[in-house]
């Protein structure tokens, strides 16, 4: 139960689903991508594709995907504080078979050059799910710490990882793994209880295999 | 705790009040103090009464056009006095438009408890501020109050227009400011579970069809008469009208009437309003 799940959240209207679940998607790859982005292209699904303009959900989607959070009121003007930025954006639309209706997948670049490929869905009053990164199944929704960390299907990957958090004594609630291919590339998601420090951090991208590391605190209004 | 009526009434026994027993039962769950509980219901409020501001601006418009600028014009007529429901309805009328306009034309907002019905709770508590003197504390209890409601509903329903129709949208927003009013008044516990059902049993079938899909038609437009059936809930149990069916079981019944509703009146854009040809002309639909 949380009361701030019916009063509340705090958000850029009309839509919790369509507007601020689409900023949060936005951050949540902004946060992923771990720079600023110069470019999107943003394939948008189901109901998303139908109703965006009018629900502003292209606004919000750029608008978190430049750093802003659902009660930003610098969402509406987005599109054009990306155009002014210098951001190229374009929207197109795709059909996912068997995706949810509210479903969108973000292609971004940043400016170093890194891409990500990110899928997820606004699931209903502000709430989202990840379901893939860059190619890989995935599955959580940024509601508590959550730590994703991109690396090489090792021996002793995930042990080393956890490890360095058990030993700076930050519990993991759970745990799911994903790669592509033994030996590939792969993918660690953990809820965490409590918040690493920015030792930890760096100590884990330092581990060998780890490609880099994302930490999502948990959100504020819950 | 499995957050029904009864349950929230027997809690309101021992803490004083549902608003006690919500922030109680807030504390134990999140393990965040009861004061800074309070203090972000706190902050909500003063969202809420941005949100009405905002929303009377008479330029404002909707990405569509749809909406916007119509709350400016009903406050107008409220000011001269012509409101047909009076200073307190009226004014909370006005303000759930307002709120609902804020939210259509991207404004911030304050989901209550969703976006879509975000006017009504707003509406009722901020008038009653300004026509009776609430002051903010006690605002702030209501919307606990409000909140319990809320949570009752969406544990044993739905609070999503896409599950129950707009009965779960409006509908609960009505519940919950009906409680919250009742309280508002001096009415104990059970008789705030008896309003929020009252008006949910006024609400009962009624289905989410917004044009377009889109949060606007007839959406901003139930935010004003859900207010007056809140107001009307409260005015009956306050004058010592009980409830004849069991809060619980009337919230049960909006459930099975939501599962029953066919999917082209759960917030598909398809039957209802959103199938109406004048407006879907304007939109080009």
């Amino acid at each position: 139960m949380d009361l701030f799940d019916l009063i509340g959240p705090v958000m850029i209207g009309p839509s919790s689903s369509h507007t601020a679940g689409a900023a949060r998607i936005g951050l949540t790859a902004r946060m992923l991508l771990g720079e600023e982005m110069i470019r999107a292209e943003i394939g948008l699904h189901g109901s998303f594709a139908k109703t965006y303009r009018g629900h502003g959900t292209d606004r919000a989607l750029v608008g978190g995907l430049m750093g802003m959070n659902v009660d930003d009121v610098r969402l509406r003007e987005s599109l054009a504080l990306a155009q002014q930025a210098g951001i190229s954006v374009n929207f197109y639309q795709i059909n996912i078979r068997g995706a949810h209706p509210n479903t969108v997948r973000l292609t971004v670049t940043g400016k170093s050059g890194r891409m990500l490929v990110i899928e997820a869905a606004s699931v209903g009053g502000g709430n989202i799910e990840v379901h893939k990164i860059d190619g890989l199944g995935v599955n959580f929704t940024g509601k508590e710490n959550t730590m994703i960390i991109r690396h090489t299907d090792v021996t002793g990957a995930i042990a080393s990882i956890t490890g360095t958090l058990a030993s700076k004594n930050v519990n993991i609630a759970n745990v799911q793994g994903y790669r592509r291919q033994q030996g590939g590339d792969a993918m660690i998601v953990m809820e965490l209880d409590g918040v690493p420090d920015a030792e930890t951090l760096k100590t884990i991208e330092s581990l060998p295999g780890v490609q880099g590391s994302t930490f999502l605190a948990r959100r504020s209004d819950v | 705790m499995d957050y029904t009526m009864r349950e929230w009434v027997h809690m309101a026994r021992i803490h004083g009040s549902i608003a006690a027993a919500a922030i109680a039962a807030q504390a134990a769950e999140s393990g965040v103090s009861a004061q800074s509980i309070r203090t972000t219901m706190q902050h909500h409020l003063y969202c809420m009464q941005e949100a009405v501001q905002n929303g009377l601006d008479e330029q404002a418009r909707s990405v569509t056009g749809l909406t916007g600028g119509q709350a400016a014009l009903m406050m107008k007529y409220y000011r001269r006095g012509s409101s047909l429901c009076g200073t307190l309805l009226g004014k909370a009328e006005v303000y759930a438009l307002a709120t609902a306009e804020c939210n259509a034309c991207m404004g911030k907002i304050v989901a209550a408890p969703t976006a879509g019905a975000c006017g009504i709770l707003p509406g009722a508590i901020i008038a009653m501020m300004e026509e009776k003197g609430v002051t903010e504390e006690q605002a702030v209890d209501a919307l606990f109050v409000a909140a319990a409601v809320g949570q009752s509903i969406a544990t044993q329903a739905s609070i999503s227009g896409a599950e129950g129709g707009c009965q779960a949208e409006c509908g609960s927003a009505a519940a919950m400011a009906a409680a919250a009013l009742t309280h508002l008044q001096g009415g104990n516990a059970q008789q705030c579970a008896d309003a929020a059902a009252f008006a949910i049993m006024n609400l009962l079938g009624l289905v989410c069809d917004p044009v377009g899909g889109l949060v606007e038609v007839p959406c901003v437009y139930r935010n004003v008469g859900s207010s007056g059936v809140a107001f009307s809930a409260a005015d009956m149990v306050l004058s010592g009208i009980c409830c004849p069916i069991d809060p619980d079981e009337v919230i049960q019944a909006m459930k099975e009437v939501g599962d029953a509703l066919p999917a082209s009146l759960r917030e598909t854009g398809e039957g209802g309003c959103a199938a109406c040809g004048s407006i879907c002309a304007r939109l080009r639909l």
